[in-house]
C-alpha cells in the first residue's frame, strides 16, 4: 500500500501537494464532520477527490475520526462501486462481457488485454496509464465485442488486435 | 393489551406487540430459526421462520411479524415445510464444507435443521462459495465457505460488544460478513472474545484449537503437564454430555482429566484466590495514597481479570489503563507460579513444565501468548483449550463422562475459597474482593446476608453498589466512614456505559469488567446455545458451589496462606510484582 502510494504521489502531475499535506486536508475535514450524521459517504467521496482513490492509510483516519469501525467503513466502500481502493490509470478500459459480446470472444479479448497489460480485473499499470475492468452490455452488442478505453469505444475487436489499440494511447 | 392468536387452531393469548416466533414458544411450539439471535433486534434475513397467515398473501418471517387479534397462523402445513425446506436447500447448495470432518459436527445449526426437515438431497447444484481460511489471530479461525450470512457474528460483535470488528462487504453473491475488505481479522480492531464464534450457527468462525498440542505434551515422556480450570468451566462442561445447563460436574471434570493424563490437576481457582490478595490489597493502596498521601493516583480502580476487555481498553480507552489492576489475571498467575513455585516443591525444571488451561473464553488463548506473559522464565500458560475442546479431548478417548466418579484436586495449586468460584459470574470478582478487603479493613467479616452484594449479582449490563465501611482497624481509620462505590459491567457494550459515566464525572472506587454477557459463565468458549436462560442457571449452580464451601473468603485459603509464607512474602511484595503483575500499553 505504501509504495502505492509513493507512486501516486510520484506520478502526479496536477499539482505540488505532498502526501503528507493530503492527509492533514483529509484529517481537517473529516474533524468538521465528526458531528454530522451521515457524513461517511460524502467523506469518502472527498477522499476520492483528494486521492484519485481511497487508500488505506485514509480510510483508516476517517473510521478513526468518525468513530466508525473499520470493517464497517469497509463495507461501504465495497458497495458502491464508484469507490476504489487500488489507484486508476490515466484510461479505464472496459471489456464487454454482455451476453453477444462474450459468445462472440469478449473473454479472450479480455485475456489477450490482461497478457497485453499484465495486469488483472480491477488492476492498474505500474505507469498508472491503464485501468482494466469488465462490464456488461454497452448497447452496441451488433458489433460485438465490444472494449471502450476512456470514452473511445472499439467494437469487433480482435485478440490480435489488442496491441495496437493500446498504442494509439501513447 | 391482550391479543388471542390462534396457532395451529389452537387460541393463545398473548401480550399485543409479541411477534409470532415469540407467541409460538410461550405455547410450546418451535419455530425453526437460524438468523434470530434473542435480545437483539430481528434482521429476518433467512426466512428459515416462515409461517402461513391466514389471509396473507405470502407467508411471512416469523421473527419479524408482531401478531394482531385474532390471527390465524399455521406453522406446519405441507406448504409451510416445503418452503422452509427449499430456503435450506438453496444453502446447502453454495455451502462448502464437509460435516464429516467439521468441528461443528455435533452441534451445527444448519445439519441439525436440513435433518429436522429432511433434506435428503441438493436438488439445485449452483455455485459454491469460495473456502478461504483466516487464520490470522490468536484465538480464531474464518472459514468463508461455511458462512450462511446469517449475520448473528455482526449482530453480537457491533450491538452486543460495540466493536464493529465484522460488517457486511461487497455485493450480492460475492458479499461476505467478515472484516474490513474480507481481509485477515488480524487487521482490525478485534478483542478476540470469541462473542462471534458462540452464536454462529455453523464452523465459520470457531476457535483457534490447541487440543492436538496438548496430546503431544501429555504424549512425550519428558514433560510434566499440569491442567487448570477455570471456574467458569464446572457450570457448563456437562452441557456437553446431556447435562442440564447449571448441573456442577466438578468432580467428575477432575476424573476425566485425570484419565486424560495430566500429570496434575490444579484449579485456576487457587489462582483466583491469590488475584484477590494482590487486586484486594492494590485497591486499599490506591485509596490510602489518594485519601491519606493526598497525591495523584488513578481510580476508580478496573479489574483486569478479563483479556478481552484489557485489549478494549488498549484499543478504545488507552487514557484508563493506569486505571486498570496490574494484576494479571488469575489463569497467567496460576501460570508464574506453577513454573516458579511448584517447580521448586516438585523438583522440576520449569522448561519441562506444559501448563495447561481450560478457560470459557477464546481470549485467553490471546492472553497466553502477549508477549508480557513469561514472567516465570518461560511462556507462563503454554496452551488453552475452551470448554468446548475439553469436551472433544474426552469424547476422544472414549471416556464415559456420566460413568465417571468425583475425584479431587491436587496439592499446592488446587483449594480454593467460594470467593474463587463467583469468578465465573458478572459482579462475581467485586464481591470476592469485597469480601476480603473489608475483613482485611474492620477485621469483620463483611455485613452482608450469605455475604453477597445482592446490587451487583444477575444479568442487568450495568450495575452499582455502595457501602459504608465502618468500624475500621486503626491501621485502616482512614477509610472509616467512606462510602465505597463500586460498579460492574458485563459485555463491552456495557463496559463502554460505564466508562462514559466515569468520563462524565460520576465517582466509583472500583469497577468490574467482564468481555462477556453474564460473564465468564458466558464465555465464548462455552457450550452451544447460550440464552440468558442457560446463563442463569450457570450463574444459580456457582453460586451454589460459593455456598457449599466452608471457606468462602480467599485469604482463609490455606493453600494461599501456605505460598504467602513459603514463597510470595506479602502481597504487592517484590516477588509479587515480578510474577503476578504487569503492564498494558496502546493499541490502534
Ligand atoms: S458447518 Fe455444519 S453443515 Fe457445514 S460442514 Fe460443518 S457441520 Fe456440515
Ligand atoms: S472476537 Fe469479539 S471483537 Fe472479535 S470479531 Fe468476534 S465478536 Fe467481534
Ligand atoms: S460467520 Fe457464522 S454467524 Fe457470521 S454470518 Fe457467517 S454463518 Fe452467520
Ligand atoms: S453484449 Fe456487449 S455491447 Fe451488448
Ligand atoms: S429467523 Fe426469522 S428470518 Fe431468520
Amino acid at each position: 500500500m505504501a509504495n502505492e502510494t509513493e507512486t501516486v504521489v510520484k506520478h502526479c502531475q496536477c499539482s505540488e501537494v505532498s502526501e503528507a499535506e493530503l492527509y492533514e486536508r483529509l484529517t481537517t475535514i473529516v474533524r468538521s464532520q465528526r458531528t454530522v450524521p451521515g457524513a461517511l459517504i460524502p467523506v469518502l467521496q472527498t477522499a476520492q477527490n483528494l486521492f484519485g482513490y481511497l487508500p488505506e492509510n485514509a480510510l483508516r483516519i476517517i473510521s478513526k475520526e468518525l468513530k466508525i469501525p473499520y470493517s464497517e467503513v469497509a463495507g461501504v466502500v465495497g458497495f458502491y462501486s464508484y469507490f476504489s481502493t487500488v489507484p486508476k490509470g490515466k484510461y479505464t478500459i472496459r471489456v464487454c462481457l454482455g451476453t453477444a459480446c462474450y459468445v462472440r470472444g469478449g473473454q479472450d479479448v479480455l485475456r489477450a488485454l490482461q497478457n497485453e497489460l499484465n495486469i488483472n480485473i480491477g488492476g492498474t499499470t505500474p505507469d498508472r496509464k491503464f485501468s482494466l475492468e469488465v462490464g456488461r452490455c454497452f448497447g452496441a452488442c451488433g458489433l460485438a465485442p465490444v472494449v471502450m478505453v476512456g470514452d473511445q469505444t472499439f467494437q469487433r475487436v480482435k485478440p490480435a488486435k489488442v496491441g495496437e489499440i493500446l498504442k494509439s494511447f501513447e | 393489551m391482550k391479543n388471542t392468536v390462534y396457532i395451529n387452531k389452537k387460541a393463545i393469548e398473548v401480550e399485543s406487540g409479541t411477534t409470532i416466533l415469540q407467541a409460538a414458544a410461550q405455547a410450546g411450539i418451535k419455530i425453526p430459526t437460524l438468523c434470530h439471535l434473542e435480545g437483539q433486534i430481528p434482521k429476518g434475513a433467512c426466512r428459515v421462520c416462515m409461517v402461513d397467515v391466514e389471509g396473507a398473501k405470502n407467508m411471512v418471517a416469523s421473527c419479524t411479524t408482531p401478531v394482531n387479534d385474532g390471527m390465524k397462523i399455521t406453522t406446519n402445513s405441507r406448504e409451510v415445510r416445503e418452503a422452509r425446506k427449499f430456503v435450506l436447500e438453496l444453502l446447502l447448495s453454495e455451502h462448502c464444507g464437509d460435516c464429516k470432518t467439521c468441528v461443528r459436527n455435533d452441534d451445527c445449526e444448519l445439519q441439525q435443521l436440513a435433518i429436522e426437515m429432511g433434506v435428503m438431497e441438493i436438488a439445485y447444484p449452483g455455485e459454491k462459495l469460495i473456502t478461504r481460511i483466516d487464520e490470522s489471530t490468536p484465538a480464531l479461525v474464518r472459514d468463508s465457505g461455511k458462512c450462511i450470512k446469517c449475520r448473528r457474528c455482526l449482530t453480537v460483535c457491533n450491538e452486543v460488544q460495540g466493536i464493529g470488528a465484522l460488517a457486511a462487504q461487497g455485493r450480492g453473491f460475492d458479499s461476505v460478513i467478515g472484516p474490513a475488505f474480507d481481509n485477515a481479522l488480524e487487521g482490525v480492531q478485534c478483542v478476540q472474545c470469541g462473542q462471534c464464534a458462540a452464536v454462529c450457527p455453523v464452523g465459520a468462525i470457531t476457535e483457534k484449537e490447541h487440543i492436538d498440542y496438548v496430546w503431544e505434551a501429555i504424549e512425550d515422556p519428558s514433560k510434566f503437564v499440569v491442567v487448570q480450570t477455570a471456574p467458569a468451566i464446572r457450570a457448563a462442561l456437562g452441557e456437553c454430555f446431556d447435562y442440564e445447563p447449571g448441573t456442577l460436574v466438578t468432580g467428575k471434570m477432575v476424573s476425566a482429566l485425570r484419565l486424560i493424563g495430566f500429570d496434575r490437576i490444579f484449579d485456576t481457582n487457587f489462582a483466583a484466590d491469590l488475584t484477590i490478595m494482590e487486586e484486594g490489597t492494590e485497591l486499599l493502596t490506591r485509596l490510602k495514597t489518594a485519601l491519606v498521601d493526598k497525591k495523584q493516583v488513578a481510580l476508580p480502580m478496573f479489574t483486569s481479570c478479563s483479556p478481552g476487555w484489557i485489549k478494549y481498553a488498549e484499543y478504545f480507552y488507552p487514557e484508563f489503563l493506569n486505571n486498570i489492576s496490574t494484576c494479571k489475571s488469575p489463569q497467567q498467575m496460576f501460570g508464574a507460579v506453577a513454573k516458579t513455585y511448584m517447580a521448586k516443591k516438585e523438583k522440576i525444571d520449569p522448561k519441562n513444565i506444559v501448563v495447561v488451561s481450560v478457560m470459557p473464553c477464546t481470549a485467553k488463548k490471546f492472553e497466553a501468548g502477549r508477549d508480557e506473559m513469561n514472567a516465570s522464565g518461560y511462556q507462563d500458560v503454554d496452551y488453552v483449550l475452551t470448554t468446548r475442546e475439553l469436551a472433544r479431548m474426552i469424547k476422544q478417548t472414549g471416556i464415559d463422562f456420566k460413568a465417571l466418579d468425583d475425584d479431587k484436586m491436587d496439592s499446592p495449586l488446587g483449594q480454593s475459597s467460594g470467593a474463587a468460584d463467583i469468578f465465573a459470574n458478572t459482579g462475581g470478582v467485586m464481591e470476592a474482593a469485597v469480601r476480603t478487603a473489608y475483613e482485611l479493613v474492620t477485621g469483620k467479616e463483611l455485613p452482608l446476608k450469605n455475604l453477597h452484594i445482592k446490587e451487583v449479582t444477575g444479568l442487568e449490563g450495568v450495575k452499582k453498589a455502595s457501602l459504608k465501611i465502618e468500624g475500621c482497624l486503626p491501621e485502616w481509620s482512614f477509610l472509616e466512614g467512606v462510602e465505597l462505590k463500586v460498579g460492574v459491567a458485563h459485555g463491552l457494550g456495557n463496559a463502554r456505559k460505564i466508562i462514559e459515566a466515569v468520563r462524565a464525572g460520576e465517582t466509583f472506587h472500583f469497577i468490574e469488567i467482564m468481555t462477556c454477557p453474564g460473564g465468564c459463565i458466558g464465555g465464548g468458549g462455552q457450550p452451544r446455545f447460550t440464552t440468558d436462560e442457560v446463563r442463569q442457571k450457570r450463574i444459580e449452580a456457582i453460586y451454589k458451589e460459593d455456598e457449599g464451601k466452608t471457606i468462602r473468603k480467599s485469604h482463609m485459603n490455606p493453600e494461599i496462606v501456605q505460598i504467602y509464607e513459603e514463597f510470595l512474602k506479602k502481597p504487592l511484595g517484590s516477588i509479587s510484582h515480578s510474577l503476578l503483575h504487569t503492564h498494558y500499553h496502546e493499541r490502534n
